[in-house]
């Protein structure tokens, strides 16, 4: 029988500490820690110089103005040098005419790509897949989003995720499958039969039943 | 941002803020004159406090005797 290798790496667990780090950057040296009191995209790309991860260079550089007015900034990660990123980011403000304005992680030694498991090895020993980590302002990992190298992200999705966890911690909601900002949001289940039954008597509640019940945020 | 280049000479961002630190402001007062995200400015800090041109204490940064002469 073949021998099952388990991967070296582990992935990080939702609602924990996100793992700490500190790498060379585009920007300069940065530890995660200097992110604090900012929501954090953390996400990484297979290589430079790629066309699908130019493609999501570009969306994440479009999204990056909507992502700061959310308090939310990007950071990027491959396995390349710094020498590499900066060649990478200069050629596509060049042939693109697009600025790319956030730091890059050049992770040679795979150090950050472990801590948050972003190399898969079914896929690829040597570069990362095209992983998102949403870290919130109290450095608290709140989403993770996994797809394969052939498959380019969708920034629409990503800024809906932040809109939708702020819209959580601000209101004490859920959101609904496919939520947009102004949508109806859910109120949590009540845990009690006394809860549930005051539920369903709440004006300005939308009860389908005594656990399904939406309204509008004002 | 690295703010100090592999030969030891200041960005002009870097110089900027060593004078501006010529009285020890905290990280908030930073803000207003050196308009970044916050992320870049700690990183600047601890990068002129580790090559020793300025000091931390509690929350406030102040220009170091090496700092000083950094700037003339």
């Amino acid at each position: 029988m073949e021998e099952i290798k388990q991967p070296s790496s582990t992935i990080p667990r939702l609602g924990m500490p996100a793992p700490q780090f500190e790498a060379v950057t585009t920007h300069g040296t940065l530890r995660l820690s200097d992110f604090k009191g900012t929501w954090l995209i953390l996400f990484s790309h297979p290589a430079d110089f790629t066309p699908v991860c130019t493609t999501e260079f570009i969306g994440f550089s479009q999204i990056h103005p909507d992502l700061q007015k959310m308090n939310c900034e990007l950071m990027g990660l491959s396995i390349d040098s710094v020498y590499s990123h900066i060649a990478w980011v200069r050629n596509i403000q060049e042939k693109l005419g697009v600025k790319i304005t956030f730091p890059v992680i050049a992770d040679l030694n795979k150090e950050v790509a472990s801590l948050y498991g972003m190399v898969m090895p079914g896929e690829s020993k040597t570069e990362t897949s095209r992983c998102v980590f949403v870290i919130d302002d109290k450095q608290i990992l709140r989403a993770m989003i996994y797809y394969p190298l052939t498959t380019g992200r969708n920034m629409d999705e990503i800024l809906r995720l932040i809109q939708a966890l702020q819209t959580t911690d601000a209101n004490g909601v859920a959101t609904p499958a496919n939520w947009r900002p102004g949508d109806k949001v859910i109120i949590p289940p009540p845990m009690t039969q006394e809860m549930a039954e005051e539920r369903v008597k709440t004006p300005n509640v939308e009860c389908t039943d005594w656990y399904l019940c939406k309204k509008e945020l004002k | 941002m690295a703010c100090i280049t592999p030969d030891g000479q200041l960005t002009t961002t870097a110089s900027n803020l060593l004078k501006f630190l010529a009285e020890p402001k905290t990280l908030e007062e930073i803000k207003t004159p050196f308009p970044r995200p916050t992320y870049i400015l700690r990183s600047m800090l601890r990068e002129l406090v580790q090559a020793g041109f300025i000091l931390e204490e509690g929350d406030t940064f102040s220009l170091t005797d090496k700092g000083k002469g950094k700037i003339g």
